[in-house]
């Protein structure tokens, strides 16, 4: 293990005030008694407005349910849950609607939200622009890749007009390049739009490549073990060394908590 | 550290690369590779039932060969009596179905959204379906006499389970990860059922609707069989009749213009839709 750095505010609250997500003590238990699956322990994170956070942490550590918890498809077992403004969240997959066009899933995101018919087909043409797909608007998803289906539903997050936007291992299932690429096509939208970002992710270099403060959560019960902040100037590239270090450096932590469910 | 200036001419490069290339066969290509097949076996078909006949297996009047069918066939569309028979079998057929369509859709729906309905009668429903529709007609003839309401009758029960099974189906086979994005894009009740299970339950309806079809065009023809109806001539009095007089090529003509019927319904209708539908949602190779 490495020795502790600077930059690490092991379990302390961020600083209070400006919190547009508030998580208090909130606990998730799935099943009654002898079964019971403890997905999150007492967790507790604050994350700013305008800020990019994202949480790391090995498989079962109760990431995804912490999301569902947030975006309201699923209610905590105990503790506070705070947000200010509504929520978008993107999934692993992009949970596109096969019987709608591109534009047609943008399109049903601002009919939800409340967007009068004349108002919307503007709109689905700036969000699409703003994702570079302006020009598939009336294809079905099927017949896009898979980044690209992924940038339709990033679209759609943006049309719901969110104040955070969660997202739940959005880039896990594609190839390097295109990964790389929606990284830098998110880090753009998030400095012209500020919105606010929580980030899940078990890949340690994007959580560091995207993200203003990485938190790291144990496994078994979910619970914040470690916060490092990331001063890396952006725009930034995912094979910087400064990336690398700290990459490593949180890697080391998530070790350390992986190790222990070996000794128990 | 490069700023990439060139972001958006990287990311379009890409997707470029990315999209799927479908290699289009010309049209008339297409409609020989799908009809060729058919021709074939109709042609085989044929050449067996004239077969039979010249092998003298059977008399003339139990068995006419096709040239006898086809001749009848012909005639009875010029003087009219088939297309006043076809035209009566279709009135029923399309009541009957469209009663039929109403009663399963009321009940899959309130069967899909209810967990109490559904165990009282989901099971129900489905052993409904495998009750032979001709086993409903001696009930529905002491409930109705012969009448039109007894074939409607026995054509509800036969059909509407197969249709409220396709939305029970349809509704229960949605992918969970839709049902969440739904939610997360706000919909909720029946906004949620509107812009999400509705749709996304279509194929499975869709295909409940073309069973439906089948077990009504079914039950119709042995209803039209078992209630004769004065003055009201069908093509199961057509088949009747041409029992009577033992005239198997009126018998074999007008079966003829009951399998067309079915397999055109079958398939210009349910096929056609179906096939959009899949196009649609991508579940159809484009290459093939």
């Amino acid at each position: 293990m490495t020795a502790p750095s600077p930059t690490r505010t092991n379990g302390a609250p961020a600083p209070t005030g400006t919190s547009v997500l508030q998580v208090e003590g909130v606990s998730k238990v799935f099943g009654h008694g002898q079964t019971a699956v403890h997905a999150l322990d007492r967790i507790s994170l604050q994350v700013q407005r305008g800020e990019c956070v994202c949480l790391v942490g090995a498989s079962g550590c109760g990431k995804s349910t912490l999301l569902h918890l947030l975006a309201d498809l699923d209610s905590p077992t105990s503790g506070k849950i705070r947000v200010e403004g509504r929520t978008a969240l993107m999934f692993q997959e992009a949970a596109l609607f096969p019987w709608l066009t591109v534009g047609g899933n943008v399109s049903l995101a601002l009919r939800l939200r409340g967007v009068p018919r004349g108002e919307r087909r503007p709109l689905v043409a700036s969000l699409l622009e703003s994702v570079h797909l302006d020009e598939v608007a009336a294809r079905r998803p099927h017949e896009l890749s898979g980044g690209m289906r992924q940038r339709v539903a990033l679209a759609r997050a943006l049309a719901q007009d969110a104040d955070v936007l969660l997202m739940d291992e959005p880039f896990g299932s594609l190839d390097a390049m295109t990964r790389d690429l929606l990284h830098a096509e998110l880090e753009r939208l998030w400095t012209e739009r500020r919105f606010t970002v929580l980030f899940v992710t078990h890949n340690v270099r994007e959580a560091v490549r995207l993200a203003d403060r990485v938190l790291v959560l144990t496994s078994r019960p979910g619970r914040v073990a470690a916060s490092f902040d990331v001063r890396i100037p952006r725009p930034r590239r995912i094979e910087t060394p400064a990336v690398s270090a700290l990459a490593g450096e949180i890697t080391d932590q998530l070790s350390v908590e992986v190790r222990r469910h070996g000794h128990s | 550290m490069a700023i990439r200036e060139n972001l958006a001419e990287e990311v379009t490069g890409l997707d470029a690369l990315e999209m799927p290339v479908a290699p289009a066969a010309s049209r008339p290509v297409r409609l020989w590779r799908a009809a060729w097949p058919k021709l074939a076996a109709l042609a085989i078909a044929l050449a067996l039932w004239q077969g039979v006949v010249w092998s003298g297996w059977k008399p003339e009047y139990a068995l006419a060969g096709p040239a006898a069918t086809f001749q009848e066939l012909w005639h009875r569309l010029m003087d009219g009596t088939m297309l006043t028979a076809l035209g009566m079998t279709m009135r029923r057929a399309f009541a009957g179905f469209a009663l039929a369509a109403l009663v399963g859709v009321t009940l899959g729906s309130l069967v899909s959204r209810s967990a109490v309905l559904r165990s009282a009668v989901g099971s129900l429903i489905t052993g409904l379906q495998t009750m032979p529709s001709i086993a409903w007609f001696p009930l529905a003839l002491l409930l109705f006499l012969p009448s039109e309401s007894a074939i409607m009758f026995v054509m509800v029960l036969g059909a509407a389970p197969a249709i409220a099974n396709g939305l029970i189906a349809g509704t229960d086979h949605i992918p969970p990860i839709l049902l969440r994005a739904g939610r997360v894009l706000g919909a909720k009740d029946l906004s949620l059922y509107r812009y999400v299970i509705l749709p996304a339950s279509l194929p499975s309806f869709l295909m409940g609707l073309k069973q439906g079809w089948a077990f009504a065009w079914r039950s119709l023809m042995a209803g039209e069989l078992l209630v004769i109806i004065a003055n009201r001539h069908s093509l199961g009095e057509q088949l009747n009749n041409a029992y009577d007089f033992a005239n198997s090529a009126w018998l074999l003509a007008t079966m003829l213009v009951i399998l067309i019927i079915g397999i055109a319904i079958d398939s210009l209708v349910f096929g056609t839709l179906d096939r959009a539908i899949r196009r649609r949602w991508g579940l159809i190779d484009p290459a093939a």
